[in-house]
């Protein structure tokens, strides 16, 4: 659904651009804590920036619009916590659990969903993960309404220390940044390549012997995998699994994120999600405005500003250089 | 005390009638939303915050008014109605040359604009809402015991919903709206006031979740989350119907709530997925719907 942006540099497709913008935005966020920024903080919107990338992938380069992606990130985090926590697993299999979790959920949902497209391909990702919120309400493991508390973050490798603020945030940094360039290489690849034609004409790709089913579905996994991995490493940080992440509310938060810092653009989502994180802490005391103003972004970015944060800043470069 | 397969009359005909309550719902919110779908190409997340603001607009009718259900029934639906004029106006006309995800994701935030200033104003517990007096109590059938107001109910959305199918399948109206569904242009150019249409349509789709709102509100309590539960459930009902037929949209809609509310008592853990469920195995076997045709 997204017009392909004006720019290469915030499509992702120049190289070198690319490179340089990362290569900043990393740089950043290694001296962020030591000036001042709450780790903490930085934490959270890591996490999501990695899963509104990952959704990102599917919605801005495959053109399929889940409504329903906390499934992903609910279930790897309630995965990854019980793992942790129960079965005393290690941080790094903890994450891993969580992860492949996501993934299976995905083949299984990705295969229903992509059964219908468009406007039905939203609504059945959004009743599949209601179902999902369902069943992790009864299901004794997630210990309901209390959800899953004081996870053990433990060693990681067996010699970081994660309960150390700051070697948990570089290591949610390495997470993000792996999630970040793996997403940037499916997306240049061929097989992103022949994704975003299906995005623009589905049946012409088909006629040109391609299997769109199985493309789809692909980039489906992978998106629902990668939010997995955000999702765990959040129950990890948090040291918290709980029915929030698997509402429909984050599922909107989500689309919101991406839509927001621009969905087709490759650092849009990451923009997005930390705009959103810091409007959320701001106005974490006033109640219910946060959805109210939620509910408002979502509706000037429809109406007056669909490329978003990094799509206008593409587009103004664009007209500079002509 | 009799029994059949081992569950209680009582409570297999108790949970029948909720069931049919909860289809009559489905089956109205589910009409509006495909009706609006059929015209406007748009899926109408604010439909579920229409339903509440609905049963909203009754309880302020009686609280600042004094007017009581009946008023209700009639005035809830053409007010929300307009304020769904007034969206469509304002900002769906915009979105109409658009993919038509926008129009999900406009409608989206609005639902969220909504509920969350009536939880800001009145909180997340309910408001009740009295039966009108000429429906309280209720009559012994001998096998089970009916309240008024719910046979009322069932009794008055079948009317609402088959009134809606009449005007739509065998007015002149209707068959203009069928045309424009089928090509906005050309029934543009024999003269049609398309826009209009389109206006009143989605006001009268908008309208149907209203007086849904305003029927469920002495049934529930009124509470600003009351429409958001149940807009998913009815997007998988939709799902599972498809939207090509209006009949087709009544009768998933009411065989759903039967459904539900037989898991209640048979299996009760389950009865909050059941119909995700059936929604699961109608797409592996026909993807379309059980009434829909692929387009």
């Amino acid at each position: 659904m997204a017009a392909p942006p004006p720019s290469a540099v915030t499509a992702g497709s120049d190289a070198r651009g690319f490179a340089t913008a990362t290569a900043i935005l990393v740089g950043v966020l290694v001296l962020a804590p030591h000036v001042g920024v709450y780790p903490v903080f930085l934490m959270k919107a890591l996490c999501f920036a990695l899963f509104a990338c990952a959704f990102n992938l599917l919605l801005g380069f495959g053109g399929l619009l889940s409504f329903g992606h906390a499934m992903f990130l609910g279930t790897a985090g309630y995965v990854s916590a019980h793992a942790a926590k129960v079965w005393g697993l290690s941080p790094e299999l903890a994450i891993l659990a969580g992860t492949a979790a996501a993934t299976a959920l995905g083949i299984v949902a990705g295969a229903l969903a992509i059964r219908r497209q468009g406007i039905y391909f939203a609504m059945i990702t959004l009743a599949l993960a209601q179902m999902i919120f369902f069943f992790c309400v009864q299901a004794p493991f997630t210990h309901g309404e209390d959800g899953i508390q004081s996870v053990p973050r433990g060693l990681m490798f067996g010699v970081l220390d994660l309960s150390n603020t700051l070697v948990m945030y570089y290591v949610v940094l390495a997470i993000f940044v792996g999630g970040f360039l793996l997403i940037y290489r499916v997306i240049n690849s061929p097989f992103g390549n022949v994704l975003k034609a299906i995005r623009e004409n589905e049946l012409r790709a088909i006629s040109l012997g391609y299997d769109a089913e199985r493309y789809k579905l692909l980039a489906f996994v992978l998106s629902a995998a990668l939010s997995g991995l955000a999702g765990a490493t959040k129950a990890i940080v948090f040291q918290l699994a709980s029915l929030t992440d698997v509402h429909w509310s984050m599922s909107g938060e989500v689309v919101l994120m991406t839509l927001l810092g621009g969905m087709g653009t490759i650092f849009g989502p990451v923009a997005g999600a930390f705009a959103i994180i810091a409007i959320e802490n701001y106005f974490a005391g006033f109640g219910q405005w946060v959805t109210v103003i939620t509910g408002g972004i979502f509706v000037v970015c429809v109406l007056a500003f669909r490329r978003g944060i990094v799509g206008e800043i593409g587009a103004w470069l664009a007209r500079r250089r002509r | 005390m009799t029994e059949i397969f081992g569950v209680p009359t009582q409570a297999l005909f108790g949970q029948l009638l909720i069931g049919l309550i909860n289809g009559a719902f489905y089956a109205m919110m589910s009409l509006g939303l495909a009706v609006i779908f059929g015209l406007l190409n748009i899926i109408n997340f604010t439909h579920g915050a229409q339903y509440m603001m609905g049963a909203f607009c009754a309880y302020f009718l009686l609280e600042y008014a004094g007017l009581g259900y009946w008023w209700s029934l009639l005035i809830a639906p053409v007010a929300v109605a307009a304020t769904g004029i007034v969206i469509e106006r304002l900002m769906l006309a915009r979105l109409y040359k658009l993919d038509h995800l926008y129009g999900l994701l406009l409608t989206f935030g609005l639902a969220l604009i909504f509920q969350g200033l009536f939880r800001n104003q009145f909180g997340s517990s309910g408001l009740p809402y009295q039966i009108p007096a000429e429906l309280s109590g209720g009559m012994n059938l001998g096998f089970m015991f009916l309240p008024k107001y719910r046979a009322w109910v069932i009794v008055a959305s079948l009317i609402v919903c088959l009134a809606t199918w009449y005007a739509i399948e065998r007015t002149k109206l209707g068959a203009y709206l069928r045309a424009a569904t089928e090509n906005r242009a050309l029934v543009q150019a024999m003269g049609v006031n398309v826009p209009r249409m389109i206006t009143l349509t989605y006001g009268f789709g908008v309208g149907l979740a209203a007086l849904a709102g305003v029927m469920a509100a002495p049934i529930y309590q009124v509470n600003p989350l009351m429409g958001a539960d149940l807009i998913i459930v009815v997007f998988a009902v939709v799902v599972i119907g498809g939207m090509g037929s209006i009949l087709g949209a009544i009768l998933t809609g009411f065989g759903l709530g039967v459904v539900e509310g037989l898991t209640k008592v048979f299996y009760p853990e389950a009865s909050n997925t059941v119909i995700f469920v059936i929604m699961v195995i109608v797409l592996l076997i026909k993807p379309a719907g059980l009434f829909g045709k692929e387009r």
